[in-house]
């Protein structure tokens, strides 16, 4: 079993609150902004591998705030060095969800490492994550709602999503702009 | 009063005062001999969170999401660290994040190590060409001023600021069997 994406997100994302949510390139910028725009995600288009690093820096900032990294596997894979420093740092308003399909969709769907099976639940909890899963099916998607709003981080969830071309979801592209509009959300909730 | 021997190892001290006036809250970097004092400094201070990272670009991407979050960080880097951060620089001059980044240099005046000077050489320029204003120290009694006015063009007016600790201010490495 795997996730439809689309699906798996805009459920994750339902009743989201003040949630701050930081989106990684490609595919998982198209994923938020097809669950609904919202002026409290940081979305990229860039910065392939800082997607779990942005948002250490705004969990640390921002302690009575929930923080939600959802990078893809291929910008997991080039920040991987993140889940140790995060492992250090212990934030616990702190997760990652990682949209897993084992590809990296933007350049033609190539196999990426997880592909071959690498882990990474067991390489967060390697690194002093206080949770880390991996879901596969719909039914989880309301423990991890749970664990996104409540869980003492850092926690990890890698949900297996199935690698399907799904239609581009375009949201705002000027980082000044997208930058400006979420400090002022944040600000003045 | 500071002796012109206290100015000579107590840089790193000028660089944490104007940290603590300018209000940084977070600082990200590689354990670096030359910034060893400066990192002691900021791991002993409660308004400091220090965040220890396995490669110089994660830093980069730190110092934006605490702007996101309205806490001023700064980086502290050995030179071929600069290297490491180049793609990620990107993010700075996308959303027009402050940074103040200070650059202790290797590859220059007395190094040893010639797997140093390939990047030592470049850095500046690498710099320039990501974005960054970029501005030398030379001697130890110009750290204050300069730094404090980089701490100051960074967080006022949003902009990447690198300050180049030079490697005759740092003194060579010293290599010891």
């Amino acid at each position: 079993m795997m996730l439809d994406r689309r699906q798996f997100v805009q459920q994750l994302l339902v009743d989201r609150g003040d949630l701050l949510v930081v989106p990684g390139l490609g595919s998982a910028t198209y994923d938020i902004a097809a669950a609904g725009d919202h002026p409290l995600n940081f979305y990229l288009w860039g910065a392939m591998g800082g997607t779990t690093m942005i948002a250490l820096g705004l969990a640390l900032a921002r302690p009575e705030r929930r923080v939600v990294a959802i990078p893809g596997d291929g910008d997991m894979l080039m920040g991987l060095g993140s889940l140790a420093t995060i492992g250090v740092k212990q934030p616990t308003n702190f997760v990652v969800v990682v949209l897993d399909n084992a590809r990296y969709g933007e350049t033609g769907m190539q196999a990426s490492h997880t592909d071959a099976g690498v882990d990474f639940a067991a390489l967060a909890l390697a690194c002093r994550f206080r949770q880390a899963r991996t879901v596969t099916r719909i039914e989880q998607v309301a423990e991890v709602r749970q664990l996104l709003h409540a869980g003492e981080g850092p926690i990890l969830i890698n949900a297996k999503i199935k690698p399907e071309d799904v239609p581009r979801v375009l949201p705002l592209r000027d980082g000044h702009a997208i930058k400006q509009r979420f400090v002022a959300a944040l600000n003045a909730v | 009063m500071h002796s012109p021997a206290d100015i000579a190892t107590s840089w790193p001290d000028a660089i944490y005062a104007h940290f603590r006036r300018v209000g940084v809250r977070q600082v990200g970097y590689v354990p670096d001999a030359g910034h060893s004092r400066l990192i002691t400094l900021c791991q002993n201070d409660r308004q400091i969170t220090d965040v220890v990272l396995t490669t110089e670009e994660e830093g980069v991407a730190l110092v934006a999401g605490a702007a996101l979050g309205g806490q001023r960080a700064a980086l502290l880097m050995q030179s071929s660290g600069v290297g490491n951060c180049v793609n990620m620089f990107s993010l700075l001059r996308n959303c027009g994040f402050p940074c103040i980044a200070l650059v202790t240099m290797r590859g220059e005046f007395g190094e040893f190590n010639p797997w140093q000077v390939p990047m030592g050489t470049i850095t500046e320029a690498v710099l320039r060409l990501c974005g960054f204003l970029t501005y030398r120290v030379e001697s130890a009694d110009a750290v204050d001023e300069i730094v404090g006015a980089g701490c100051d063009m960074a967080f006022n007016g949003d902009l990447a600021i690198a300050v180049l600790l030079s490697q005759r201010l740092i003194g060579p490495k010293q290599w010891t069997r």
